[in-house]
């Protein structure tokens, strides 16, 4: 899912540094909130020995080491693939050595704030597709749930384990200028990175144990134990030693390599729609020795692919037959049918009341502000504040007629504010905002670069995790876009114990 | 207190898996085959039907002519070398071993996908100037030793499960296809006339025979005494120690089909079986004495069969079809 603030005054790049510097020689995050500097902040002895060590370390060994690491990466294939003309090109996610960290505090913080909201976002869903109280007292309008594209009609009624429908939640976290953290974006179908994470730091072991060396980093490779848990927590009950599968497209989809790194961290079956088959309700796999059976899938696909019996008719990727044997409880599927109207930039708004209204407590992690131009005084506030925010559609074509105050002209204002009059509903506006940043290794010596997070968190009967996180870092100066397909690159992200 | 241990073997193998680790232990093991023919080619020949001969052991004469005017060195070495428009270049093998390294990346070890990573890279770097003369013995050398890695790497780090046996099964289909097209082609052609005595041997074609098939010094060993076609065929078809004999290949598919119906309970293999069991009663030294005699081509003809039977028999009976 793409960041959806896309604008950011540009910084002052930084002048050239001299061959032999060290990485935090001049380094300046002029505005911004830094990662690593963290003006204002008392002192922290890991961050102040690591700093220290980066402020000995010539930036000339550091460009090597990064050269090592591109490398390595391409040679173990941590790559994502783009097929073209027939041929199979393998890229890799650029990946910066410095690393991004998380004090003990801060994480604490993240932590319970995810745990909160995958909370919420699970008894929202069960609300939604049961009872529908959160619609009948008006929290959120009902249109916005059930005429949303991933409402889903098949889930209504029916029950999933422990009312979990988002198993795996990778939530969009940024930093303001005050390093107030806040949720960009909820990630509730299939979300990806964590292998990213997991790899992220073995490279970091590999290529700059020098500068991790006594620093009390929290690990991540408990990963696929706990993924394997939360899947066989949600099996069907009578099973005793229930088979767990990952469902993948196949070797085409650019998330391949993280299907692969799950599966194998797991130990468990990687497999294709053409694999699996239902017979009498149930799910079966094909194997050498005939078919056997399947009690949990862990799916990356989406959605409309997983079964043409009831979703798309066309697609060639799921398994006929398989919503069916998942509604007699035949099968666990992981993460639940229907979750992407939680994680709809519409609804994501409304978050912060979702949480209230479930759990009676104020959320942990805030939203970005939000105005839902629905309402008069966030509409009328949005009309007098147009040239300082960003406004965006809520209809889920992302990015699709969305306007940036400070980058448009007069004449394109005037014309928004027209279409924002004509059709309020249809909006929400944020302000421009003003992301943290890292120090990150560019071709201009080590500049601040705009960074976020994903945490990953991992739910059966309960909510673990995962202490780090992908760090997504825009290369670029001066963007706020950290996609991979924009020039984003990613770094090992420190959890300090 | 002892606990109980959960016995190995019980872990499934996907049935699409397994038929690409036979894929891709065939096509690793054809780009050795590919190599070595060059290079023994380049390195012991001198003139251009020797070429035309690789061309016939793999069956691609016809497709060759087709898109190249005439069979030289250059030619042929570009036509398996960088054509990957040719299904039997190495271009063409790496890119399918990749692709099925890929499907099975979940279950072959991490080291064996690293290295086919890596040497696909290597292979798909190769340019025209690596046809040059004085560059074809380090090029074969590379693929050879990649390819060599590649099993080396196997026997290390491969866990000893389904995927495994499937994988070994594949490799020894290859040998033992390969080496019978390397005597089909090559053998008619060396065979003195009938009534021709010792001295009309080629030994410096026979010679080549065995080094493409890396069994020259196996051969010296076991007959240091010269040339006699029957022995050099009964080598290469029904020696139980020379590890490309079409005989020695094939007992080693027998015990791992036997391993995946002990081990593993796959009731799938018993037509491979039955085929195994019938094909080697046929491949001893006095069976290919026989054939010898009466012409080796149709033998030879009829095992290549078989071979591709039992491969059909193990994806069809074993892979899901």
């Amino acid at each position: 899912m793409a960041p959806t603030v896309l604008t950011q005054t540009q910084s002052q790049t930084q002048p050239p540094p001299a061959d032999r510097s060290c990485v935090l020689q001049g380094y300046d995050p002029d505005g911004f909130f830094c990662e690593m500097m963290r003006r204002g902040q008392p002192p922290h002895p890991g961050l102040e020995l690591l700093r220290s060590r980066l402020a000995q370390f010539p930036i000339e060994t550091l460009r090597r080491r990064a050269v090592d690491a591109e490398r390595d990466l391409l040679e173990r294939g941590i790559t994502f693939t783009v097929y073209s003309d027939a041929t199979a090109i393998d890229r890799i996610l650029p990946f910066d050595l410095i690393p991004r960290v998380i004090t003990a505090p801060e994480w604490q913080q993240i932590e319970t704030g995810v745990i909160q909201r995958v909370r919420a976002l699970n008894m929202f869903l069960h609300d939604i597709y049961h009872a529908g109280k959160i619609l009948a007292d008006r929290i959120i309008p009902r249109e916005l749930v059930q005429g949303n594209g991933a409402y889903c009609e098949t889930m209504v009624g029916f029950e999933v384990p422990h009312n979990t429908y988002v198993h795996i939640c990778g939530t969009d976290i940024i930093r303001d200028e005050t390093g107030r953290f806040m949720v960009l974006e909820d990630n509730a179908r299939t979300p990806s990175g964590v292998s990213y994470v997991v790899e992220n730091r073995h490279m970091t072991q590999r290529v700059l144990s020098d500068l991790m060396a006594g620093m009390k980093v929290r690990g991540v490779d408990e990963y696929g134990l706990r993924l394997h848990k939360a899947l066989v927590e949600i099996s069907p009950p009578a099973v005793q030693d229930p088979q767990v599968v990952l469902l993948s497209p196949g070797i085409f989809n650019s998330a391949y390599f993280e299907h692969v790194f799950l599966a194998r961290e797991m130990g468990v079956p990687l497999v294709e729609g053409q694999d699996l088959v239902v017979e009498n309700h149930r799910v079966f796999m094909r194997t050498t020795a005939g078919l056997a059976p399947v009690h949990t899938i862990y799916r990356r696909l989406n959605d409309d692919a997983l079964d043409p019996d009831v979703f798309n008719p066309d697609s060639m990727l799921g398994v006929r037959g398989l919503i069916e044997a998942w509604r007699r409880g035949n099968v666990a599927i992981a993460n639940a049918v229907g979750t992407g109207v939680a994680d709809d930039k519409a609804v994501y708004a409304y978050m912060p009341r979702i949480i209230r209204y479930y759990l009676a407590e104020d959320p942990i992690l805030p939203n970005v502000e939000t105005h839902i131009c629905a309402e008069p005084d966030a509409l009328a506030y949005t009309l007098d504040h147009l040239p300082e925010l960003v406004v965006k559609p809520v209809a889920e074509s992302g990015g699709y007629g969305l306007i940036i105050g400070p980058h448009a002209t007069r004449a394109q204002l005037d014309d928004f504010r027209a279409r924002l009059i004509a059709n309020p509903s249809n909006y929400i506006s944020q302000p421009t905002l003003k992301l943290s940043v890292c120090p990150t290794l560019t071709d201009d010596g080590v500049a601040p670069r705009h960074v976020d997070l994903r945490p990953f968190a991992v739910t059966g009967r309960d909510t673990w995790v995962l202490p780090g996180g992908l760090t997504r870092v825009a290369l670029r100066a001066g963007t706020l876009v950290v996609n991979s397909s924009q020039g984003g690159g990613t770094k090992d992200t420190w959890v300090l114990a | 207190m002892s606990e109980t241990l959960p016995i190995s073997g019980t872990m499934r193998l996907i049935a699409r898996h397994a038929a690409s680790a036979v894929w891709l232990a065939r096509y690793i093991e054809r780009i050795d085959n590919v190599a070595r023919m060059l290079d023994v080619t380049k390195t012991f020949t001198h003139d251009d039907s020797d070429w035309l001969s690789i061309l016939r052991i793999n069956g691609d004469a016809t497709d060759f002519l087709k898109r190249y005017p005439e069979v030289s060195h250059d030619n042929v070495a570009r036509f398996y070398l960088l054509d990957a428009d040719n299904p039997s270049s190495v271009q063409a093998a790496i890119a399918a071993a990749k692709e099925n390294a890929r499907t099975l990346r979940a279950v072959i070890s991490t080291e064996m996908w690293l290295q086919i990573n890596v040497f696909h890279s290597r292979i798909r770097a190769l340019s025209t100037a690596d046809l040059a003369p004085d560059r074809m013995s380090a090029v074969c050398a590379m693929l050879k030793e990649g390819a060599q890695a590649h099993v080396g790497i196997s026997e290390g780090t491969f866990y000893r499960d389904q995927c495994w046996h499937f994988t070994m099964i594949g490799r020894y289909l290859e040998r033992a296809d390969q080496t019978t097209r390397l005597l089909d082609t090559r053998f008619n052609a060396l065979v003195p006339p009938v009534g021709a005595g010792d001295a009309d041997i080629d030994a410096g074609k026979w010679h080549a025979l065995l080094r493409a098939a890396g069994g020259y010094h196996a051969y010296r060993r076991e007959h240091p005494h010269g040339y006699r076609p029957v022995e050099v065929a009964g080598f290469l078809v029904a020696n139980t120690a020379f590890p490309r004999s079409v005989a020695l290949n094939l007992s080693q598919i027998e015990w791992h089909l036997t391993q995946l119906r002990l081990r593993y309970h796959l009731r799938g293999g018993a037509r491979a079986l039955e085929r195994l069991d019938n094909l080697c009663a046929s491949l001893t030294y006095e069976g290919v004495g026989d054939f010898v005699a009466r012409g080796l081509s149709p033998f030879l003809d009829w095992v290549q069969r078989e071979i591709a039977a039992l491969h059909d028999d193990v994806i069809q009976g074993l892979c899901g079809g």
